[in-house]
């Protein structure tokens, strides 16, 4: 398999020969055309152009049924004053900030304890179980959450009912609302930066450890001086990608919540389909999304900006 | 990508890179602890979808309130029949099936037709036009997805499945992952065909493409995958209950029950998880290549 998604750089500079000299390579450039055509043109109509179309529209108020009128900034403007709008954002945030930490958090600590010593089959076991989240539809989790999660009859009211905590309104409160949808999400997505994670803690020579073992370095040390360290590379790609993702919830607050109560869980998506299919105000959604769009790339280039000072790559 | 896979080799053979401490009776204490703490994760991370199946298996009137057992009053199959009443579960499954089906089909041809052209045919802009085509998957889909609406609707193809369909048929993710395994071929191949007089179609028909198949299977299996569970989108473009798929047939299911029978909404979750669980199975290890690919670009 390692074969299979194998970059070989040698292989890479070479070019299809044209042996048979000219008619072959305009049968090359044929086919070329030909075998990119699908792709291109399909990516120039679902992608581009609404690409294009956003950046546009998003500068005129239109209800899809009268004509577009011009209104300069005004939609992003709108976003800063709009309340619910802004707290959408907030919100985003905020659940990013909260959900990626922990989901590099958890991912971080069970990826350093599934490297203890135990038999391969068990350490198979935890790691598929760690993954199996992932293939689960996120529509399906947030339904089976949102039961699990009832105040009333739900079972993690029942089990912390068992050592006297008295019974939590998980989905009726706004923090509590907020905190469900969080602890969703990073269950099923863990699994993503555990996986990552494993890659990275691999690639660290057992050398390092013998050394240091040597010098009498234990368990946290060698953790926050040989793991971490060799592992920032990996963390900062686990982190771009975890972010990038946790900025774009939907299904989980949409399907448990639907944003409430109040605006408490509704997310910067959430008010990009409100504001476009039940307030039918398309230019608005446009530059909403277009806003998104900035958050993740300033995001992105934050972070690389920042791994330059602080990741050491070997 | 290179090195992730490599490194899964790597830590095969040389997992338990912690080195334990020295004196013994810590050993043990701490390997209690770590043990502790890698069952409670695993009970946490299954426990709900053991819950979920359990429930389903439940007499509807029982699993209203969780109280009482799981285990208590046997096995019940009778929300598997309800769910079938209460929603029009074959054409959710049908629906389901068929968009996931033709979208995974679509993505490995046009990815295996653009992918090799990238890898292997060299012409003027190439470099560029790839930029442009890797570009594109940095765009989330919530931000194109309301001119992609307004296109469908302009072709007069709003609330049908080809609306699900035509726009992820194109994938910039799987051109990307089949330009680097057809890179990751031998050169020689095509050379040897040239001097046989091959042209460059049945270069790639006979050459190429029968050597290709993981590459294939990873960019069908994600696909499968990864639509068979969408929500958004079908969220989107299907207004009428005859073209839901799966997941917004769930959802809808659990709002218009309100506090009826949770086990007949579980059934319903359970049949849908069957595909997930397969690929989850058999298809595992493609889904992993598939998900960590182009980390190292």
């Amino acid at each position: 398999m390692s074969t299979t998604v194998k970059s070989s750089p040698a292989i890479a500079l070479q070019q299809v020969p044209n042996a048979k000299g000219r008619g072959k390579e305009k049968g090359g450039r044929r086919l070329a055309a030909l075998f990119l055509a699908p792709t291109i043109i399909g990516i120039t109509i679902f992608t581009l152009v609404p690409i294009v179309a956003s950046l546009t529209l998003a500068f005129f108020r239109w209800d899809i049924i009268s004509t577009p009128e011009f209104v300069g900034v005004d939609n992003f403007v709108s976003i800063g004053a709009d309340p619910t709008i802004r707290r959408a954002f907030l919100n985003t945030i905020g659940f990013v900030a909260v959900a990626v930490s922990l989901q590099l958090t958890v991912s971080i600590g069970l990826a350093v304890l599934i490297q203890s010593k135990m038999p391969s089959w068990l350490r198979t076991f935890f790691r598929s179980a760690f993954f199996f989240p992932l293939v689960l539809s996120a529509a399906s989790v947030s339904i089976i959450m949102s039961y699990l999660f009832n105040q009333n009859f739900g079972l993690v009211n029942q089990i912390i009912g068992l050592v006297g905590i008295p019974a939590v309104p998980w989905l009726t409160s706004q923090a509590g609302a907020m905190v469900v949808i969080i602890l969703v999400y990073v269950w099923q997505n863990f699994g993503f930066t555990f996986l990552l994670i494993i890659g990275g803690l691999s690639s660290i020579p057992v050398e390092m450890y013998e050394a240091s073992s040597i010098d009498g370095a234990t368990g946290w040390k060698q953790f926050k001086n040989i793991t971490l360290p060799l592992l920032s590379p990996t963390l900062l790609v686990a982190s771009v990608m975890a972010i990038i993702s946790a900025l774009q919830i939907f299904d989980q607050p949409y399907v448990i919540t639907r944003g409430g109560p109040g605006d408490s869980t509704r997310t910067a998506v959430m008010v990009i389909y409100e504001t476009a299919f039940k307030q039918l105000d398309f230019g608005r959604a446009f530059a909403i999304g277009i806003v998104l769009t900035l958050l993740i790339m300033l995001v992105t280039a934050v972070q690389f900006r920042l791994s330059r000072r602080f990741v050491h790559y070997n | 990508m290179t090195t992730l896979t490599e490194n899964e080799s790597t830590a095969a053979r040389g997992r338990g890179t912690t080195p334990a401490p020295s004196r013994k009776g810590r050993v043990s204490g701490r390997t209690a602890g770590r043990a502790a703490i890698l069952v409670v994760a695993t009970f946490v991370t299954l426990g709900p979808v053991v819950w979920t199946v359990l429930t389903s298996m439940r007499p509807p009137t029982e699993s209203l309130g969780a109280g009482g057992s799981i285990f208590s009053g046997g096995l019940d199959f009778s929300s598997y029949t309800d769910v079938f009443q209460q929603v029009n579960m074959w054409l959710l499954i049908w629906n389901s099936a068929l968009v996931t089906g033709i979208i995974a089909a679509g993505q490995m041809f046009t990815a295996a037709l653009a992918g090799y052209v990238f890898a292997r045919i060299d012409f003027k802009g190439r470099g560029l036009l790839f930029s442009l085509v890797l570009a594109t998957m940095m765009v989330p889909v919530q931000v194109t997805i309301v001119p992609v609406f307004m296109l469908i609707r302009g072709m007069g193809l709003s609330d049908t499945l080809l609306a699900l369909i035509l726009p992820a048929i194109p994938t910039a993710f799987g051109t990307f992952l089949m330009r680097q395994f057809f890179m990751g071929l031998p050169g020689e191949l095509a050379e040897a065909a040239a001097i046989d007089g091959a042209s460059p179609f049945r270069t790639f028909r006979s050459v190429y493409l029968p050597l290709a198949w993981p590459g294939l299977a990873i960019v069908g299996i994600l696909a499968f995958n990864f639509h068979w569970n969408e929500f958004f989108r079908p969220l989107i473009m299907t207004i009428s209950e005859e073209n839901f798929t799966m997941p917004l047939g769930l959802v809808s299911l659990q709002g218009n029950m309100g506090t009826g029978s949770v086990a007949t909404v579980l059934a319903g979750v359970v049949l849908s998880m069957i595909p997930a669980l397969v690929v989850f199975l058999f298809g595992q290890r493609y889904l992993r290549e598939g998900l960590t690919a182009g980390i190292n670009k």
